[in-house]
């Protein structure tokens, strides 16, 4: 084989968190995610803004600086609805950067469900409606189709590869975790069990949490982890094998690793680094996939994310009130769909957002530190206090509508 | 009379109890000086005189009170950075009480619960006036159970040991304290707390706004049960979860308003999520004032579901509300009130039976809502002061003037 490519992902994604929502307010005021107070933590808009500054400006910066630097550089995009919207709304130049990126024809979007949610596991009619939101909302913002597609926080199983292959899509992400893939590489295109034209791309998780957790970790063997390493490192493990997938949020650069740790001044030496090779190359997703044929057939029945030790679902749906709080969530499908009111049909899709539920996550210990440090709240149970209030507004809003009684659930 | 806390400064019973008390015993005649352990103006009190033994301002954030010794924080004067902790404030409260009795007259020595007790035992060491101790609680009550501070076990000990008179707020205080502190029964009097109706009936009216999705539930045919109390291990809270549990896969409309704050809340929180119960379980954190009334107002069924309840003078201004009051056997309050339920705190079975009978049975709600307000009524602060007033009469100088 020639070429040896890498692909980038970058995952960008902005939830509505719940305010501090009272028993108080719950059936008198339904607003449930902005806060008044800039001051608050769960101010979404000075969160936004902060992560703008930190984050989204200098980073597509860079992107863009590479992009017209070298013409071989490419990466793709995840891009939540609810991230284009608050974006829309505080931010319009960081949106528009983002379409510049898109414009040079060398950046892919990927698709995924608008409002970032876990539906695939609880209603599939909700699901695809997602995904449709979603492709209408690229489609109306970047003027672009998607062909590729990433589920939350990559959670994968053969199901939902056999979804989108009959939806359509030609490509879907996934985690390339040891224990599937057994002593087979994640550095090839595979094929999903039980699918006819769909190819499935495996993150190198290594290589991807080298950057995205460990890079300014001080206690890690490796730190300071120099372009001239990680480039090493990257390839020798594309050594007779032809992708490495780098998959990660974005936030990655500026927000979960500061600028003063020196991400971006690496990043940006090591794609410069990179192509200096002529073999080299980068790919977007569905280049990926049209340059690679599946190295084989790969099965994953049981749910695989790219989270914690675990890779599994738990940090979302672990605990007794992340069940219950999805319980109550998904049972309001049917009366909320069926008022045809936009505003309370988007407020519950928010509240569908996967974050919610991470929030209320009770595994402290190792995996534990990484969700403190993203909560907005005092604890998991203040989490779920807030969001169980704002369900019972929602049943408020519905009892409105429908008459029909239904407060309890 | 010497006590830790009173409103709007309390966190809790007790310094609605002293605040009652002393006013009562003002309105008979007593001069009262009565000393906190911190400075706060206590605009509302001009039946005695409050005095702040430091310059301390109380913290009263849920956590931060009686029951707690992180009770009070430094402010202004930065004196020492030690009195933190409540040993030391309760240094510091013994030396100003020595200072203040050293040139005034006094009858009747009044301490209130182990806060108080070594100021008032030192007092009665320098002046040798009578010294009555008031029990609200002990060490095993707020220890629900479990061996509780050995610290503060000697210190009641001793504080009863001293006493000339005991008052215990019910018969199962007097209990503990003949039984686990091994004082002659002969020693102490059972003086239960009361409710000051007219303190209640300020002009207040029920907002029906406040907990809207509460009354949206009970046009629904819900039965709302409260429970307003401090969210820790005494209050017997996990099993009152667990009956609910079971009373809802019998009848499943009920909800519970838990009122208030404390350690226990995250636990109580997984385990309405555990029993599947959550949205039936409203948190409201510490509230005070209208929202704290009305959560009685919304409330059909009120709940003390304590494992170790000296008194328990919720039960009492639940029945003000017109609530259907269901208590412990293990809960003073139980011996002064006939139409209630009453359960050992252990029997979930028994108290879910009990809430699902009061919320199929419009009857039963009704006629325990009713009577219980014959009952409540007649007790009174007056008498409770009468009591109080018998029994320093019984001491040798004649009018009681307490410190």
């Amino acid at each position: 084989m020639s070429n040896r490519g890498i692909t980038l992902y970058l995952h960008v994604h902005q939830p509505f968190r719940v305010r501090n929502y009272s028993v108080f307010d719950t059936s008198i005021d339904h607003n449930y995610f902005v806060d008044s107070n800039p001051l608050s933590k769960t101010s979404n808009e000075q969160i936004f803004r902060k992560v703008a500054d930190k984050s989204y400006r200098p980073m597509n910066a860079l992107l863009e600086k590479l992009l017209e630097t070298h013409p071989e550089f490419k990466l793709s995009l995840s891009i939540t609805g609810t991230f284009i919207e608050q974006a829309e709304q505080w931010t319009p130049d960081v949106l528009d950067s983002f379409k510049r990126l898109v414009d040079t024809g060398r950046v892919e979007i990927v698709a995924e469900t608008y409002h970032h949610s876990l539906a695939f596991f609880y209603s599939r009619s909700e699901f695809e409606s997602q995904i449709e939101a979603h492709k209408a909302k690229i489609k109306e913002v970047f003027g672009v189709e998607t062909a590729v597609f990433r589920n939350t926080e990559l959670a994968y199983n053969d199901e939902l590869a056999q979804w989108a292959d009959e939806y359509g899509f030609k490509g879907i992400l996934a985690e390339g975790w040891d224990k599937v893939l057994d002593w087979r590489s994640p550095n090839f295109a595979y094929q999903p069990e039980g699918t006819k034209n769909i190819g499935l791309l495996l993150k190198n998780y290594k290589l991807s949490d080298d950057l995205a957790f460990r890079f300014s970790n001080r206690s890690w063997k490796e730190w300071p982890l120099t372009v001239d390493k990680f480039t090493s490192w990257v390839e020798a493990s594309a050594k007779d094998q032809p992708l490495i997938n780098l998959f990660m949020d974005y936030e990655t650069f500026g927000e979960h690793q500061w600028h003063d740790t020196g991400i971006f001044d690496f990043f940006e030496e090591f794609v410069q680094k990179w192509l200096a090779q002529p073999e080299h190359v980068f790919y977007t997703v569905s280049d990926a996939l049209e340059a690679h044929e599946p190295a084989g057939t790969l099965s994953m029945p049981q749910t695989v994310t790219w989270a914690d030790t675990e890779r599994d679902l738990t940090a979302w749906t672990g605990n007794s009130m992340q069940q219950e709080a999805m319980r109550y969530l998904y049972a309001l499908e049917d009366d909320v769909l069926r008022t045809g009111d936009d505003e309370l049909i988007a407020d519950w899709r928010k509240l569908q957002t996967s974050d919610h539920a991470y929030y209320m996550c009770t595994k402290w210990f190792t995996d534990g530190d990484v969700h403190a440090y993203f909560s907005p709240y005092d604890s998991p149970y203040d989490a779920f206090l807030f969001y169980l209030n704002a369900i019972r507004d929602v049943r408020w809003r519905l009892h409105e509508y429908h008459k029909t009684g239904g407060l309890g659930g | 009379m010497l006590g830790w806390e009173l409103p709007p400064h309390n966190s809790g019973g007790l310094g609605v109890a002293c605040y009652h008390l002393s006013k009562a015993l003002a309105l008979k005649g007593s001069s009262i000086d009565f000393i906190v352990p911190y400075s706060a103006p206590h605009d509302a009190i001009d039946f005695m005189t409050v005095h702040g033994a430091t310059k301390l301002s109380p913290l009263h954030k849920f956590g931060m009170g009686a029951y707690d010794s992180k009770f009070l924080k430094e402010t202004e004067e930065q004196t020492d950075s030690q009195s933190s902790t409540i040993r030391q404030i309760q240094k510091r409260y013994t030396q100003y009480v020595e200072e203040f009795i050293e040139d005034k007259e006094f009858d009747v020595i009044h301490a209130h619960d182990w806060l108080t007790m070594e100021a008032g035992m030192r007092a009665k060491e320098l002046t040798n006036l009578p010294l009555v101790v008031h029990v609200h609680a002990t060490e095993y009550d707020r220890a629900g159970g479990a061996s509780g501070n050995p610290i503060v076990h000697e210190i009641e000990y001793q504080g009863l040991m001293m006493a000339d008179r005991i008052f215990a707020v019910s018969n199962i205080t007097k209990q503990i304290i003949v039984e686990k502190y091994h004082i002659p029964a002969n020693k102490v009097e059972v003086v239960h707390n009361a409710i000051d109706v007219a303190d209640l009936n300020d002009g207040y009216e029920y907002d029906t706004r406040t907990y809207r999705y509460l009354e949206g539930l009970k046009d629904e045919g819900y039965t709302i049960l409260s429970v307003v109390t401090r969210l820790t291990v005494q209050k017997g809270l996990t099993y009152l979860m667990e009956a609910m549990a079971k009373a809802t896969s019998k009848y499943d409309r009920i909800a519970l308003l838990l009122v208030g704050d404390g350690e226990q809340r995250d636990e109580l929180v997984e385990l309405a999520a555990e029993y599947g119960i959550a949205d039936k379980i409203f948190f409201t954190g510490f509230i005070r004032g209208k929202q704290w009334r009305d959560a009685y107002g919304v409330s059909d069924v009120f709940v003390l579901s304590s494992i170790s309840e000296p008194f328990g003078l919720t039960a009492l201004e639940a029945a003000h509300h017109d609530n259907a009051i269901i208590v412990t056997h293990q809960s003073g309050v139980g011996e002064v009130l006939h139409s209630i339920f009453r359960y050992d705190f252990w029997d979930t079975d028994r108290l879910a039976d009990q809430i699902v009978g009061i919320a199929t049975s419009d009857a039963l709600k009704t006629s325990l809502r009713k009577n219980i307000r014959n009952e409540y009524a007649r007790l009174s602060w007056h008498d409770v002061a009468d009591s109080c007033m018998s029994h320093y009469r019984t001491f040798e100088k004649q009018t009681a003037v307490c410190v």
